[in-house]
């Protein structure tokens, strides 16, 4: 039989069997070292985690905060059962770690989700050498090449100038977790109230109590008063701009944050005023840089172009397999991270809920009704 | 000018407006030739220019289909693609560039590359977009012509019905300027030249509320193609709705050239017309869209035209004149013309009390019409669809409001989306029984929003379908209805379509199956 490669794809997490720890699991294990905590990676149930200490604060708040979790610096090394675990930064959000495995001389390296760029929040990313790397590929696409993180900035900072201007509110979308703090860590805040959707709020404020350096957030209420938003900068999750709690912003400019607003496709579809190519994932060149300098003589795919990526490699010297039986589900992308993102989504829902049953109501109450509609 | 960056009609507009306010007479000659879809061809080979693109961004060719793939759009992949740090790009003018390109039909294929790279390596990312897009585009900006005329009109403070005529029409770049087109007060007027259509809008309540009967004109609202016949300058031209020239494609309506005095432009509707009567229009479907009309195919599907409006008398341009007196014209024109069956007038309906015009809409069917146009007899004959004077009262479609269960992901520029639908409705034991799948009638923003909506409400997974979780309500229109033992309904329908997203209602308000055989019954 051959040996037990150090690592195995089970279609639910990244086993490692000698020490039975799970990286990422999608089902409660008993032990799952976690690399960051957007919910397609953190998820519920486990016995025991693992995880960054700057990851403590939101695994907290999403999973529980009675769960059993041991938190460990970067560098730090945890021998389970003879293999040596530690943690390496990943620049993708606060707290983001690069998991290295190390057994009888042999290394290898989960990425998790990792951008190369410095962002100013989260600690940036830095290679480590290994024999065998796990990289993700969620813009695994030589059309994928970020714009430096300035230049989005300013860019963001002119259209907020630019409605302040107008008077109107400029309502900018993106990941609660992550691209919120990333923001606000490099735009210039032109106000010294900054408004926020419930779910980023939250946040914030965790993050703020654990003792990290963010501005201060004012939630939106219903009690808000409006004239408050003209000229106001709100931060709002990507699953707002179909509900009705934007509309008490009006009138607004709508932005949102993503990688996916490269594409004119995706922009025109969100139907937003405003699209930022702003990304926590590596873009093309990086990735490519990042398999480089791991110094991996193989590197499995997960999470996005796993096919094309691996293909790509394996064309370009570089030994390469896909894993989709965890995360390179189609449907797995940069936006799903949101839906999972509780905290928003239902909160979301709650509120399109609510405004079906007022619609309904009025229409029933109704009798006028149109005999005709034009198709 | 950046009409990508919005998707406001109003800053669209006045963006346009800018332009025209400032650019030179011979680029906005140009961007009218893009806006109303002219584009000269410049006689490239898509796949060298794929090749050439893959090559200069260092990928191999199945890669830049994968990404072609991905973004759906082959000017944008390449934009996407080339190595770029352009920021600035280039400062030639539109006119500069389209003499760049419109030099390239004269080359050989290694002076295209040549001439082709040295374009792309000045522009930013943006600019190599567009200019991929002069290049073999399909040139869509997302601007309907509307929006282009109401920004000329007010650039040129001309009135925007004459901007929306002289827009219109056969010309070029190269064979006009500016000035003529736009600027001259109609000396110029190509005598193919069409007038902009007026549409009605959908009555809204109940025909009553139009007021007084005596004030309104009503016609059978006829399934056909709206079209304008234009006979100047001894020429004959057909124009239907769409501003596509279509003349060649109705031989049978040619003899006109004989029989309509010079000067003049009538609207009405090209329907296929049998044994004195309309037929449906999926008679005239038949032969839309044939290349060569074989003498099977028009004795299959001969045409006629049913005038209803008058547009130009004696070269003069006449919709000032009331709809009244217009008709009046129609009539001695048509009256001139020896007796034609091809050559018709819509009839207008004898009413003197709605009542009477509400019985004879139940009639519509048996008519082969999709029910009446009613138009003020005061009204002059204006541009676009406005509201007030023309309505439209069209029977009700078959229809259900039905429940969203499975979708599937589509093809193509939509690969990523999940645009295949199957929809359901209430079976007696409360369970949804699916009944139709439908594809297409969602706009580009509702699809966006029901993809939304499915990648987040998954409930299984067979292979490719999507189990939804039963939620989104549509109205589902459809042309027809069958028993059927092969469908789990037990009914087939015929030409499913989404008529409209039903916001305003829960999945419990759906029908039931029940309602679809009461339909069914109907229609036996
Ligand atoms: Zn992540
Ligand atoms: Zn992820």
């Amino acid at each position: 039989m051959p040996a037990q490669s150090l690592l195995q794809f089970t279609g639910k997490s990244i086993y490692c069997a000698v020490a039975d720890a799970h990286i990422d699991p999608w089902i409660p294990v008993d032990r799952a070292i976690i690399t960051h905590a957007h919910s397609d990676h953190a998820r519920w149930g486990s016995k025991h985690y693992l995880a960054h200490k700057d990851s403590e604060p939101i695994l907290r708040l999403r999973l529980g905060q009675d769960i059993s979790l041991q938190t460990v610096e970067y560098y730090e090394k945890f021998v389970i059962n003879g293999v040596t675990f530690s943690l390496h930064p990943a620049g993708h959000i606060i707290g983001s770690a690069q998991v290295r495995v190390e057994y009888k001389g042999e290394v290898w390296v989960a990425s998790g989700d990792y951008k190369l760029e410095n962002d100013n929040f989260a600690k940036p990313f830095e290679p480590v050498k290994c024999n065998v790397f796990i990289t993700e590929s969620t813009f695994g696409l030589p059309i994928y090449k970020w714009q430096p993180q300035h230049e989005v900035m300013t860019e963001i900072d002119n259209w907020w100038r630019q409605n302040k201007n107008e008077d109107k509110a400029s309502v900018l979308m993106g990941y609660s977790l992550g691209k919120m703090q990333r923001i606000l860590k490099n735009i210039e805040l032109q106000d010294k109230v900054i408004y926020a959707h419930g779910a980023i709020y939250t946040l914030n404020e965790r993050l703020r109590q654990a003792g990290f350096d963010l501005p201060e957030l004012t939630l939106v209420t219903k009690e808000t008063d409006r004239k408050l938003f003209r000229g106001s900068l709100v931060l709002a999750p990507p699953s707002v701009d179909s509900s009705t709690w934007i509309k008490k912003f009006a009138p607004y400019s709508l932005g949102y944050c993503s990688g996916w607003m490269a594409l004119r496709g995706a922009k025109n579809r969100r139907a937003v005023d405003q699209g930022f190519v702003l990304s926590d994932h590596v873009d093309w060149p990086d990735l490519n840089t990042a398999v480089k300098e791991s110094g991996a003589e193989k590197v499995y795919v997960t999470h996005g172009y796993t096919s094309i990526y691996a293909r790509y490699l394996n064309e370009n010297g570089i030994e390469a397999g896909e894993v989709h039986t965890m995360y390179g589900n189609e449907d797995e992308n940069e936006e799903e991270e949101v839906v999972q993102d509780i905290s928003a989504g239902t909160e979301a829902y709650q509120q399109h809920k609510e405004s079906l049953d007022e619609e309904i109501t009025i229409n029933s109450k109704s009798t006028i009704k149109s005999p005709q509609q034009g198709i | 000018m950046n009409l990508d960056r919005t998707n406001k009609t109003n800053a669209k507009v006045e963006l346009m407006k800018q332009y025209f306010l400032t650019a030179s007479d011979e680029d906005k000659l140009w961007a009218l030739t893009l806006f109303t879809g002219r584009r000269p061809s410049f006689k490239v080979n898509r796949t060298m220019v794929k090749e050439w693109a893959a090559e200069e961004a260092g990928i191999p060719m199945w890669l830049f289909q994968e990404s072609y793939h991905s973004v759906g759009d082959l000017g944008e992949t390449i934009s996407l693609l080339l190595p770029n740090n352009k920021v600035d790009g280039s400062d030639r003018s539109l006119t500069e560039w389209f003499r760049y390109l419109g030099m390239l039909p004269g080359m050989t294929d290694e002076e295209k590359h040549d001439h082709i790279l040295q374009a792309w390596m000045q522009l930013s990312q943006h600019e190599t977009f567009v200019f991929n897009k002069l290049l073999m585009g399909s040139f869509r900006i997302g601007v309907s012509q509307t929006l282009v005329v109401r920004a000329l009109a007010e650039a040129t403070e001309t009135d925007s019905n004459v901007i929306a005529h002289r827009v219109m029409g056969q010309w070029e770049p190269a064979g006009t300027t500016f000035e003529q087109l736009i600027l001259d007060k109609g000396e110029n007027d190509n005598a193919s030249r069409p007038y902009p259509f007026f549409l009605a809008y959908p009555i809204e309540g109940d025909v009553s509320g139009l007021g007084n009967p005596e004030d309104w004109f009503a016609e059978w609202k006829w399934d056909g193609i709206r079209s304008q016949i234009i006979y100047r300058n001894n020429e004959l031209f057909i124009w239907t709705r769409g501003e596509e020239l279509s003349t060649e494609k109705f031989p049978e309506l040619h003899f006109l050239s004989e029989i309509l005095p010079n000067g003049t432009v009538l609207d009405g509707e090209i329907v296929s017309y049998m044994d004195d009567k309309p037929m449906p229009f999926n008679v005239l479907q038949t032969r839309i869209g044939r290349k060569n009309l074989s003498k099977k195919v028009l004795e299959e599907a001969p045409v006629a035209f049913l005038a209803y409006d008058i547009l130009e008398a004696n070269g003069v341009d006449i919709r000032g004149l009331t709809q009244q007196q217009r008709r009046v014209e129609l009539e001695l024109v048509h009256q001139k013309a020896p007796s034609q069956l091809v050559f018709n007038l819509s009839p207008l309906i004898d009413f003197k009390e709605w009542a009477v015009l509400r019985e004879l809409h139940t009639l519509s069917r048996q008519n082969i019409a999709e029910g009446f146009m009613i138009k003020r007899k005061e009204s002059t004959y204006q541009v676009g669809r406005k509201k007030g004077d023309w309505w439209k009262w069209k029977i009700d479609p078959l229809s259900v409001d039905a429940v969203l269960i499975y979708a599937q992901k589509g093809s193509g520029r939509r690969a990523e989306l999940f645009t295949d639908y199957t929809f359901a409705v209430w079976g007696e034991d409360g369970k949804l029984v699916p009944f139709a799948k439908a594809y297409s009638g969602l706009t580009d923003v509702e699809i966006g929003q029901v993809d939304y909506f499915i990648k987040r409400n998954v409930l299984e997974k067979f292979g490719p379908v999507r189990t939804v979780k039963p939620e989104l309500v549509f109205e589902i229109g459809f042309e027809g209805i069958n028993e059927s033992s092969r469908h789990k309904s037990g009914i087939a329908v015929r030409f499913p379509r989404i008529l409209r997203w039903r916001k305003d209602k829960k999945a419990e308000e759906a029908d039931t199956l029940e309602a679809l055989k009461g339909i069914l019954e109907m229609y036996r």
